[in-house]
């Protein structure tokens, strides 16, 4: 019988499988930044452990970063301690790290692809639960806890048990205006926030192939938002492009090896899966949420549920009560206080791209405040190399340094009680992007258009 | 790791589904860079107002609610893969959490930390629920060698799965990272046949 392409990747990772099932599972790569690493460091130093393959591991400072004046000290007391004790330990332990300052900063899964450090056939964790996003590649990615980063640290390996397979097949075309962030929140709607738990979800069809390796990585990042422990796509020639003379990836012969492996990961025509679904490309419209999770996310031009099913009443009830939504509205000409373009789902080049491209010769609306945060030192630097930044200064969106920021909140970047944001981030829970914030999850093209108009639009009407 | 065998308490309900690690512990708290402390804010912005007065209406502040048992609703435990939640759920004195799903990585951490999650069906934790809302005192017995949540009052026990290594770790105290230490040799030979050494 034929293998999934997670088959094929888990198989060649197995270390050993002990009584009971469990496999000793190899980690090719470990990514870390300063919030999940600290204790992970303290528990290999309660234990007088060395770390075990210190040149598999990368770290940056993300999380946690300011995004404004980043050659100036952190001025927030708890977050610069955070940051120099990332500093600290990666000093004290050589490994490398791409800190405030270094070209190679970023969100961490934004540099990963990015420098060519993730590779089809990898496995990668990270003390973070987007590393899904690595999974375009063709890698099994997916986020630890801090127990387990120590664990990494310790043998570059976890004890884990196989998750169930899933494939998710799109077919067709997207329409004008759809967005791989508009796919995948239409997935996520469609299979609800536990949806894919116990599952590793493989993305296929002709939708998804035609996506840039920008669009898989939205894709791919979103996983997680409905419970999967991770997604992957089958390496192609896209993902070979996209990696071709990136600082990371192997070059001259060694290159020619790499793509003859990389070709034979895919899942075979006999392969089955434990669960699979099938989603039409063309039914797919622009999307928005209207609640607290990533499952309450609707069509823009559609009204927000007016029922739901008995078992999720009362959350459906208190997520409307904290939006300040009815039940059976439509959400459309809803103001717009806050425009958030950034994180790891959507702060890539093209997403930086596609925003420019739109407010082009227009302004924001003077109401919104609209800032743009690069995934990365080398996008913004990009951004800036295409004049993207006096596109955008010229239309009222501030760019920003790189960062995590408004996305979860940690750094000076929040989001006011009661305001409503149009963010391009992954997750709207309550307080997620400060304490009573209201966020609203969309592409980046309807959260530019958003934001020049000033509430929620339909943004087909505007292209 | 805190040793996990028989726990005997009360619990306090939390009716609530898709309970998010950002709201078990809000990103703004996880600067510290040790695991203790996180007690402290557990579920803050649900139990706290803006100015740090507690709500009355939260369960967690309902002095009727006691015990070692959280009982949650559905999902319990989706999105960040933080382990800080793990960590604020114990250091608020919970061993246990009881909902009918969990998400995949907080029930990792959660076992990581001797934290025990007991999945239930959606009729029992319902059934739950209601109890404990009618009498607070209600005993549960959380039994882990047994796998059983013995709830006396209803005479009736109720089975609940866990992986066996997981089990034996809990009942013992142990964890992964001793294990896979002492795994080195099995990784180093794995490492040089590694198919496509990157
Ligand atoms: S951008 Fe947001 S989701 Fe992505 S790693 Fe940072 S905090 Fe996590």
């Amino acid at each position: 019988m034929g293998k999934t392409l997670f088959d094929k990747i888990w198989d060649a990772h197995v270390v050993r499988t002990i009584a009971g099932g469990q496999d000793v599972f190899y980690i090719d790569k470990h990514l870390i930044h300063e919030v999940t690493s600290p204790q992970a460091f303290e528990e290999l130093e309660k234990r007088n452990l060395p770390l075990f393959r210190k040149e598999q591991i990368v770290a940056t400072a993300d999380h946690n970063v300011p995004t404004k004046n980043q050659h100036l000290p952190i001025e927030e007391p708890l977050s610069r301690s955070q940051v120099d004790k990332l500093t600290e330990n990666c000093a004290k332990y050589g490994v490398e790290l791409y800190g405030l300052g270094h070209p190679y900063q970023g969100i961490v899964h934004v540099i990963g692809p990015e420098l060519g450090i993730t590779q089809p056939g990898m496995t990668i964790v990270c003390g973070d639960s987007h590393t899904s996003t690595h999974g375009a590649f063709g890698t099994i990615a997916f986020g630890i806890g801090t127990s387990q980063v120590a664990q990494v640290m310790a043998s570059q390996c976890l004890l884990l048990s196989r998750p169930k397979r899933m494939r998710i097949t799109v077919e067709g075309d997207l329409k004008p205006g759809v967005t791989a962030k508009d796919l995948i929140l239409y997935v996520i709607a469609a299979l609800g926030t536990g949806g894919a738990t116990g599952y590793f979800v493989e993305y296929a069809g002709s939708a998804i192939r035609s996506l840039s390796m920008e669009g898989r990585m939205t894709v791919c990042n979103m996983s997680i938002e409905m419970g999967a422990r991770g997604g992957m796509i089958a390496p192609d020639e896209t993902t070979f492009a996209y990696l071709k003379g990136r600082p990371f990836a192997p070059q001259g012969e060694r290159w020619e090896e790499a793509i003859a492996y990389w070709q034979t990961l895919y899942s075979d025509e006999d392969a089955t899966f434990e669960m699979e679904y099938t989603f039409n490309a063309a039914s797919i419209t622009p999307m928005i949420t209207y609640g607290t999770n990533p499952g309450m996310g609707i069509a823009l031009n559609a009204n927000v549920p007016s029922q739901v099913k008995a078992s999720e009443q009362v959350s459906f009830e208190k997520s409307l009560q904290y939006m300040g939504f009815q039940a059976g509205e439509s959400l459309l000409g809803k103001q717009v206080d806050y425009v958030f373009i950034g994180s790891c789902t959507n702060s890539r080049i093209e997403d930086i791209r596609m925003v420019a491209n739109y407010v082009q010769g227009k302004k924001k609306a003077s109401h919104v405040e609209a800032i743009i945060v690069p995934g990365s030192k080398q996008v913004e630097q990009q951004a800036i190399a295409e004049g993207l930044d006096k596109i955008l200064a010229e239309a009222g969106f501030e760019l920003r340094e790189p960062g995590c920021s408004a996305c979860l909140a940690m750094n000076e970047d929040k989001i006011p009680a009661g305001a409503y944001c149009v963010s391009t981030s992954n997750r709207n829970f309550e307080g997620r992007q400060g304490p009573g914030s209201r966020t609203l999850l969309a592409s980046p093209l309807v959260a530019a258009a958003s934001a020049v108009e000033g509430k929620i639009v339909d943004v087909t009407e505007y292209l | 790791m805190e040793k996990f065998e028989i726990l005997r308490t009360s619990a306090v309900p939390l009716p609530i589904e898709n309970i998010d690690t950002d709201q078990i512990i809000p990103a703004r708290f996880l600067k510290a860079t040790s695991r203790e402390g996180f007690g402290e804010n557990l579920f803050r912005d649900w139990r706290y107002n803006g100015d740090g007065t507690p709500k009355a209406d939260f369960e967690l502040n309902n002095p009727r609610y006691q015990g070692q048992v959280l009982v949650a609703g559905k999902n319990f435990g989706c999105g960040s893969s933080r382990e800080h939640a793990a960590w604020a759920l114990s250091d608020a004195g919970f061993r246990t959490v009881i909902s009918s799903y969990f998400a995949d990585i907080f029930r990792g951490n959660a076992l990581n930390n001797g934290l025990l999650p007991v999945q239930v069906s959606d009729e029992v934790l319902e059934r739950l629920l209601v109890q404990i809302e009618q009498d607070p005192e209600t005993e549960l017995i959380v039994d882990l060698p047994a796998q059983q949540l013995h709830v006396p009052v209803w005479e009736k026990s109720i089975p609940f799965e866990i992986d066996p290594y997981k089990k034996e770790c809990l009942l013992n105290g142990y964890d992964d990272i001793d294990f896979l230490v002492s795994q080195k040799e099995a990784i180093e030979t794995y490492e040089t046949k590694r198919v496509w050494v990157y």
